[in-house]
């Protein structure tokens, strides 16, 4: 038989038996497009979170306090250990490491933001003057902190763009006195950044400096301290260093992490990666169940047309070329399905993309093609048995319809 | 060019056994017109579906043109049947989504032919048959006997050396049967050997040569000039 001769007549009974077929592209195209889409929201997480992680700024090294594992993630504290404080001192120490470019401790806290009546909870960072630089912020009016010694405290804050508009509305900020806490500031900048810091919005954020976020919030201890290096280059000597420095100054007890924003980076990649995969693996069982399916109903169809088959062999056809035949019908259901399943998951996703444009949407390539294959093949597999069974009917029987 | 010899069929039905062919010896030569009659369950059909090749003998020797056909595979045994054998059926058995001409075509897409060399052969057949007008219609839009003249296209048009026709005017009224033993006896004229199996004794009389079983055995075998 000839191939083009076996897809027009599997055709032609796909065509014919137009509600069976078009249930079961449906099963298949539902699985191939859940692979799609699942993993296009996956993979768009993925590249969400590295872009962000990006934006952070470049060759940063993140002091936490607590000890860590550092061989795998970098992210996992040990736990039942009761970590040393990090401090101001502690930052001011790794000013003096050469292959360090700058050093901003960070407080953080939430606290009440008042101005002319108006009250507004937001989270409040404390730092220095390199915090701007180092996280790659612009200003959009004023100044940022000025720099100066970080032990100090002083009366100034600089305010997100939506925290501005929340209290003052249109009318000009800079220079008015606000009250954060219990305490007064004097407004003396504008931040011109969009976009989210862990988790923060950085449009709805006040900055003070350190020692009067530590008096505020009463405590000595730091959120983190932020450091840069000069290049790529020296990162990994920085971080040694770090620990060197740091670990000096706690009585020989190495209690902080150092993480670069490759590990970070690296991390998450994994965790997304991971995520994913999940996705596709939940979402190709439904391509197995699309599978069963197709066997189910190729056997209804053996069943049925037992006396076409018996007619078959009598017309000289071998039992190889029935099981061609089924076989094709199968293959040709869960190819067709695929495609359809193709186009509706690309369709899907570009629909969640218009929806949430700040997803960028877009399967990994291998998942369309991973979808398609998985749906061949099952329905090559679950096209096997039902095949055989019509391939094996007696043709004597078939025909009599016994 | 059909040789049998002590051909037996064992059916198990159960704990029973059923002799349906009980030891027959039979030759055909080509070209003949053989009539096969017999009362109901004799064992008629069994016979027919072992010359035809979609049954095994359980015992005995069938040799198909010269050749033994108990050895034949799967693959063999459909290439034999493909080339040698026409099958008509008292049901007709047309593939009720293809149109006349396409069932007609069955066979040789079956055999691989290119569809350059098939339509010409369909063409031809169907032109004999007289369905021209009817080339493009489905069976459910054809009468009964223009069904069993498109079963009768399909099963010549790989020009097989033996007809096989089991009770094919079983399904049709006197005339329109009339007119199908008509093409048959046509067909064997051209030189095709024909195997029917009937009730009608009229029908049955008109081959050259008439057969009669009788529980699985052959009872009778006559011949008459033609
Ligand atoms: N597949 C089968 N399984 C069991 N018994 C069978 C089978 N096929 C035929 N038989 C038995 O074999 C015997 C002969 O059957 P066969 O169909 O050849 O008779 P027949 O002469 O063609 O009868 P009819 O004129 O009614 O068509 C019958 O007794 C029948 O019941
Ligand atoms: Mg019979």
């Amino acid at each position: 038989m000839r191939v083009r001769d076996v897809v027009r007549l599997s055709w032609g009974t796909l065509i014919r038996t137009r509600l069976r077929t078009v249930m079961l592209l449906l099963a298949t195209a539902i699985g191939v497009a859940a692979v799609v889409m699942l993993t296009s929201l996956g993979e768009a997480a993925r590249r969400y979170v590295t872009a962000e992680f990006s934006s952070l700024g470049t060759n940063l090294i993140i002091v936490l306090p607590g000890r860590s594992e550092t061989s795998g993630s970098g992210l996992t504290l040990l736990a039942g250990q009761t970590p040393r404080d990090l401090t101001v001192r502690d930052a001011i120490a790794l000013e003096r490491i050469s292959a360090i470019d700058k050093v901003a401790p960070v407080v953080l806290g939430a606290a009440s933001v008042q101005w002319g009546g108006l009250e507004r909870e937001v989270p409040v960072f404390g730092s220095t003057a390199s915090f701007l630089e180092i996280r790659n912020w612009s200003m959009e009016r004023g100044q940022f902190l000025p720099p100066g010694d970080p032990e100090r405290p002083s009366s100034v804050a600089v305010l997100g763009m939506k925290l501005k508009a929340e209290l003052f509305g249109d009318t000009p900020a800079i220079g008015e006195w606000i009250r954060i806490g219990d305490r007064r500031f004097r407004v003396i900048g504008l931040l011109a950044t969009e976009g989210r810091t862990i988790g923060i919005d950085v449009q709805d954020v006040a900055i003070i400096p350190v020692a009067s976020a530590q008096q505020l919030f009463n405590t000595e201890s730091l959120f983190r301290i932020i450091t840069s290096t000069h290049s790529r280059e020296d990162m990994e000597r920085a971080r040694d260093e770090i620990r060197r420095v740091i670990t000096e100054r706690h009585q020989g007890e190495e209690d902080i992490t150092a993480v670069t924003q490759d590990a970070v980076l690296a991390t998450f990649d994994r965790i997304f990666g991971a995520l994913t995969l999940a996705l596709a693996g939940i979402a190709a069982i439904s391509l197995a169940v699309a599978g069963i399916l197709i066997m189910n109903v190729m056997l209804v169809a053996v069943s049925q047309r037992t006396a076409e088959i018996g007619l078959l062999k009598a017309l000289g056809a071998a039992r190889r070329q029935i099981m061609t035949l089924f076989l094709a019908e199968a293959i040709m259901l869960s190819f067709i399905g695929a495609m359809a399943g193709l186009l509706v998951g690309q369709g899907g996703s570009w629909m969640i993309g218009r929806l949430y444009p700040v997803l960028p949407l877009g399967p990994p390539a291998w998942a369309p093609i991973a979808a398609v294959a998985i749906a061949v093949t099952s329905g090559v597999v679950f096209g096997i048995l039902p095949a055989r069974r019509a391939a094996a009917l007696d043709p004597v029987e078939a025909l009599a319809g016994r | 060019m059909i040789e049998l010899a002590q051909v037996h069929r064992v059916f198990q039905v159960g704990d029973q056994e059923v002799h349906a062919l009980d030891g027959v010896d039979l030759t055909i030569a080509a070209g003949e017109y053989v009539s096969l009659m017999g009362p109901s369950g004799s064992g008629k059909s069994t016979l027919l579906n072992i010359i035809g090749l979609l049954d095994r003998p359980t015992a005995g020797t069938y040799r198909l043109n010269g050749r033994d056909t108990t050895t034949l595979s799967d693959d063999e045994q459909a290439r034999a049947r493909s080339e040698n054998i026409g099958f008509v059926f008292q049901f007709f058995h047309l593939v009720p989504r293809l149109t006349a001409a396409e069932n007609v075509e069955l066979p040789l897409v079956l055999a691989g032919r290119a569809p350059v060399d098939r339509r010409p052969m369909v063409e031809t057949a169907i032109d004999q048959m007289g369905l021209n007008e009817r080339a493009h219609h489905r069976p459910d839009q054809l009468s009964g006997g223009e069904r069993q003249r498109v079963a009768i296209a399909r099963a010549t048009v790989m020009r097989p050396g033996v007809l096989l026709a089991d009770e094919p005017t079983g399904n049709l009224d006197t005339t329109t049967g009339k007119e199908v033993v008509q093409i048959i006896e046509a067909l064997h004229t051209a030189g095709m050997a024909v195997i029917v199996v009937t009730h009608d004794p009229q029908i049955g009389g008109r081959a050259e040569r008439s057969l009669t079983m009788m529980d699985g055995r052959l009872v009778e075998d006559v011949r008459r000039r033609a």
